[in-house]
């Protein structure tokens, strides 16, 4: 074994050399000084700075949305054997592979077609007849699913035109197929690139492929990057005996077995699957914002029944979620599923205790946040400054509503298109106990020693918690687990060397 | 032609087999056995430097990565406005570990994602009065913030804004410099440009405009450390205690002032030769200053590089230089000692960017690994021609590889390690390769310097070593 002791970055520069080294560095850096460090630090906690910060108009610092192509691509990769396409600069598509494997710890696989300032000038139809010959030659897909950065949006590319172009010049098969969604960066967020390329993908896929009702339902998670809420789900299901298909699901894609081999494509809905999803007898989301469009042409054009539920995050989200299948399908609920929800409600009641009366703040996608704030709620937890960047006037709406039926919900304030930086200033000027959001938010902590609860994405400094579900009844054990033991963990190093460091708690 | 380089040049054509022939024929040029003795002749360089090729994954990325990722970015007392839609700026936001004192928010701003966060209205309408807006807001709300820089995203160039004119009116408005930086994604083939055009954009704006009070015979700049886990301030002990001044760190911890000093050097020091040579070449025509390589990652380098970098100055310095080696070589010893029976013989395949396909190589020599293939994300001519006499005959070499080559290359070489980034980390991981992240360190460091190598030495031992790897049990087909 080895009998050196390696110091790295975690101890090395707390070492007084280096200490000393910083002093002898700011001869150079010209720094402020301790005192005008102080003082703004100190008025960046006032109300006078909260109304400043408030007020301004351009201005967006520590926003918790990504951009829509990011969405696009992961709905992409949920179906089998399909490539995502993005049409545009290369740089997005490093960062949208690099961004999902920080979450997923997982190989992600996505195409550019590579424009530069030529194709800035005279269009991208040459990247994208080459991309796709080559992207069909090298990767072998079944599908390639095309999307967009704003540079293709920019200049205006004609998705559809250039793909028949390809076709026609032989570069891809004519009976391959090849779905596409225009994905401007500039509109909305992840959650809409989710939903752009789902309907692009449906759309396509199923276009004449109505027969008869196959006696299936569909399921959309939505933008849900725990791969544990498909699993759950699919196991809820098959607990009831239904007959479904999920889709775009990267449960098997973002979270593959090591088996000694790297798969381009690991899992996702099977494609003819996919194409038979017209034929459901109804088409269940959970989650509302990530499926606005998918939803309206599932009821228009294939005059299908949409239900879009909230996530099923908590109790009563569980149940509406459980009793809807069971309408839909005819199907009774399990024993063994209503047991699983007595343990999750014996788990809230024991620990009910330590969340009761806790002021919460949140930020995160709008489905997510609305599964929060109910599963909050229920155990008698308070949802105070609910913040929502990429949330509109429907989720405020609907935050507030929710929020009205509990009295744990009168202090809830909903703010929409607000960042983290409002939420800094938030969380000095009306403390509350937790945090919860995802791993971005540390620096909330850090600044304002609220701790932090990880639930959301993107996920980085913390290993294998997209794991395990969040929605369900098992979810919501593992969100009090979570939660509760936060706050115990918190109580602990409040009260260490203290009377109240108690054993049992 | 020797052996070895007839059988990686097989090796490769195997490799190729399965692309399209236009394709093939691109990709053949980026691919080669190296040949350190230079007589093989072209046939044994690669091409770099070229657009990558559509629908083939590239690994690289894009000018504002390149500008706000790697070059401004890490000057900490400068707010950068990610200009544009807010992708780019979540996705490269406190991801490069580029390591900082001072408070986050207050005088220091490097691990936060500031945007104009665009709107369609702004795509039509153009965006230049929402930055004006919003430069006088950072100021209100930054009030220590020593600069603003804007980095341009994709649409800025699209859609014709004038950057310029409102980073010249808001510098006379605000009182402090805003700095336009046309790094625009779409612009060159990789990082690289965005580099290049960072490195303008410190010159025209930055450069020469600072004052400092006295100067010394021994005073230089850190060039091209990016200060990861780390790297700068290790890699500045060792210049501080050979007794060198050093004025300028570009760009890890730098500050504007910094920056805005460099010209006062004797002499600059360049790690990373491929993201900041410009400022460099630039300093020497316009200033005189001196410039030399340099390489601080595992003994051997580090001890050449020391007394590479004294003999640029007088006894006093080359005396103190090797008493500083005959300080920590038996500390370094001690660390090959203890790490080299556990990696000796084991091969290593690179794929990184900047610097480290050749630099990280002496150090795994160190350790007794032999590093058999490597190549540059965004690599030049000049970076492969300072990389061939580093590897043996018939080390395989690719630029701008794709996941395929390397997922192919790995399958047939056999390496007990590959390094590279977090794009390739997890393909690895399911075929059961060790695999260390060489951009980030695998959130370990720093991996520069004396009190870097140790660090280096035990993650690649405990990667390369780790039980977990036979745990996996292949599928049966």
């Amino acid at each position: 074994m080895i009998r050196l002791k390696i110091k790295d970055h975690n101890e090395l520069f707390h070492e007084q050399e280096y200490l000393e080294q910083f002093e002898r560095k700011r001869e150079f850096e010209k720094p402020c000084s301790a005192d005008e460090i102080e003082k703004v630090l100190e008025w960046t906690k006032t109300e006078e700075y909260k109304e400043k910060n408030f007020a301004r108009q351009a201005l967006t610092i520590n926003p918790a949305k990504a951009c829509q192509p990011l969405g696009a691509v992961l709905c992409a990769s949920g179906f089998q054997n399909t490539l995502p396409f993005v049409h545009g600069s290369q740089g997005c598509v490093a960062y949208f592979r690099s961004h999902l494997s920080r979450h997923f710890k997982e190989p992600v696989a996505a195409v550019s077609t590579s424009m530069t300032e030529d194709a800035a000038v005279f269009g991208g139809l040459n990247n994208m007849i080459e991309g796709l010959e080559n992207a069909y030659a090298l990767y072998k897909p079944e599908m390639i699913a095309v999307s967009t950065t704003c540079m293709a949006e920019v200049i205006g590319d004609d998705l559809n035109a250039f793909i028949k172009k390809a076709r026609e010049q032989g570069a891809i098969p004519s009976e391959l197929p090849v779905p596409f969604a225009h994905t401007p960066s500039f509109v909305g967020s992840h959650i809409t690139g989710y939903d752009n390329m789902l309907k692009g993908i449906l759309s396509y896929l199923t276009a004449g492929a109505k027969k008869r009702p196959n006696g299936k339902i569909n399921i959309i998670p939505g933008f849900d990057t725990y791969t544990g809420n498909i699993r759950e789900i699919k196991r809820l299901l098959n607990l009831m005996n239904v007959l479904y298909t999920v889709l775009a699901d990267i449960s098997d894609v973002m979270d593959s077995p090591n088996t000694g081999e790297y798969r381009l494509y690991p899992g996702g809905t099977p494609l003819d699957e996919a194409v038979d999803s017209i034929n459901a007898t109804a088409t269940v989301a959970i989650q509302r914002y990530s499926t606005v469009k998918t939803g309206e042409f599932i009821k228009e054009v294939w005059g299908q029944e949409f239900i879009a539920l909230p996530m099923p995050i908590g109790i009563s989200n569980t149940d509406r979620f459980l009793e809807t299948i069971s309408k839909i399908t005819g199907r009774v609920i399990p024993q063994e599923i209503e047991d699983e929800r007595g343990r999750a409600v014996d788990a809230m009641i024991d620990s009910h205790p330590y969340v009761h009366g806790k002021k919460f703040a949140l930020v995160g996608d709008p489905d997510l946040l609305l599964g929060l704030i109910s599963f909050l709620m229920e155990m008698g937890g308070m949802p105070v400054h609910i913040v929502c960047t990429n949330g509109d006037k429907n989720f405020e709406g609907e935050a507030y509503a929710l929020l009205s039926k509990s009295p744990f919900g009168r202090e809830g304030k909903v703010y929409i298109g607000k960042d983290m930086w409002h939420l800094r200033s938030l969380l000095f000027t009306e403390p509350v106990d937790f945090l919860i959001g995802n791993s971005y938010a540390k620096f909330l902590w850090r600044d304002t020693g609220t701790p932090l609860i990880r639930i959301g994405f993107p996920l980085f400094d913390r290993h294998h918690l997209h794991r395990y579900p969040i929605i369900g009844y098992q979810g919501a054990i593992n969100l009090v687990n979570w939660i509760v033991n936060t706050i115990l963990d918190e109580m602990d190093r409040k009260t260490i060397n203290t009377t109240s460091f108690d054993v049992i708690r | 032609m020797s052996t070895a380089i007839k059988k990686t040049q097989k090796l490769i054509e195997e490799v190729l087999e399965s692309y399209p022939e236009k394709t093939r024929k691109e990709r053949s040029k980026h691919l080669a056995a190296n040949d350190p003795t230079g007589e093989c002749g072209s046939s044994c360089h690669v091409k770099s430097n070229v657009k990558s090729r559509p629908g083939v994954m590239t690994i690289r990325g894009c000018a504002y990565a390149g500008s706000k990722g790697v070059v401004w970015g890490p000057v900490k007392d400068v707010v950068h406005i990610s200009h544009g839609p807010v992708g780019c700026g979540q996705y490269s936001w406190w991801s490069r570990r580029n390591y900082y004192n001072g408070i986050t928010g207050i005088d220091s701003f490097g691990t936060m994602h500031i945007t104009s966060d665009f709107q369609e209205k702004d795509i039509v309408f153009g965006g230049d009065k929402k930055l004006e807006q919003l430069c006088r807001e950072i100021k209100e709300l930054f009030p220590l913030a020593k600069g603003i820089t804007i980095q341009s995203e994709c649409p800025i160039g699209l859609i014709g804004d004038d950057i310029e004119s409102v980073a010249r009116k808001m510098t006379k408005e605000l009182g402090i410099p805003v700095i336009p930086v046309r790094c625009e994604g779409f612009r060159g083939v990789s990082q690289s440009l965005g580099h290049h055009i960072a490195n303008d954009s410190i010159r025209d704006h930055v450069l020469g405009k600072g004052e400092m009070e006295k100067s010394t015979p021994y005073d230089v700049n850190l060039i091209g450390d990016y200060n990861i886990g780390g790297d700068a301030w290790a890699s500045r002990k060792i210049l501080e205690e050979m007794g060198l001044r050093v004025i300028a760190q570009w760009s890890g911890d730098a500050t504007l002032n910094e920056l805005s000093i460099a010209n006062k050097a004797r002499l600059n020091l360049i790690h990373c030769y491929r993201s900041m040579n410009y400022i460099c070449r630039y300093m020497e025509e316009a200033y005189g200053i001196p410039w030399v390589e340099y390489n601080f990652f595992g003994p051997t380098k580090i001890y050449e590089s020391i007394r590479k970098i004294a003999s640029y100055f007088d006894d006093y310095i080359k005396e103190k230089a090797e008493k500083m080696i005959a300080k920590y070589k038996p500390m370094m010893d001690r660390v090959i000692e203890e790490y080299r029976p556990r990696l000796e013989g084991k091969t290593v395949m690179l794929y990184v960017g900047g610097l480290r396909p050749r630099h990280v190589i002496g150090a795994y020599e160190d350790l007794g690994m032999e590093v058999i293939a490597t190549g540059y994300e965004f690599g030049h001519n000049d970076d492969y021609k300072r990389t061939y006499p580093e590897l043996k005959e018939g080390a395989l070499i690719y630029d701008d590889a794709t996941p395929y080559e390397l997922e192919e290359f790995t399958k047939r070489m056999k390496p007990d390690l590959v390094g590279s980034g977090i794009k390739e980390k997890y393909a690895y991981h399911k075929m059961g390769v060790p695999f260390r992240q060489m951009h980030s360190w695998d959130y370990s460091g720093p991996y520069h310097g004396f009190d870097g190598f140790p660090v280096f030495a035990r993650d690649m031992d405990m990667t390369v070593n780790n039980p977990t790897w036979n745990l996996i049990r292949r599928r049966k087909i």
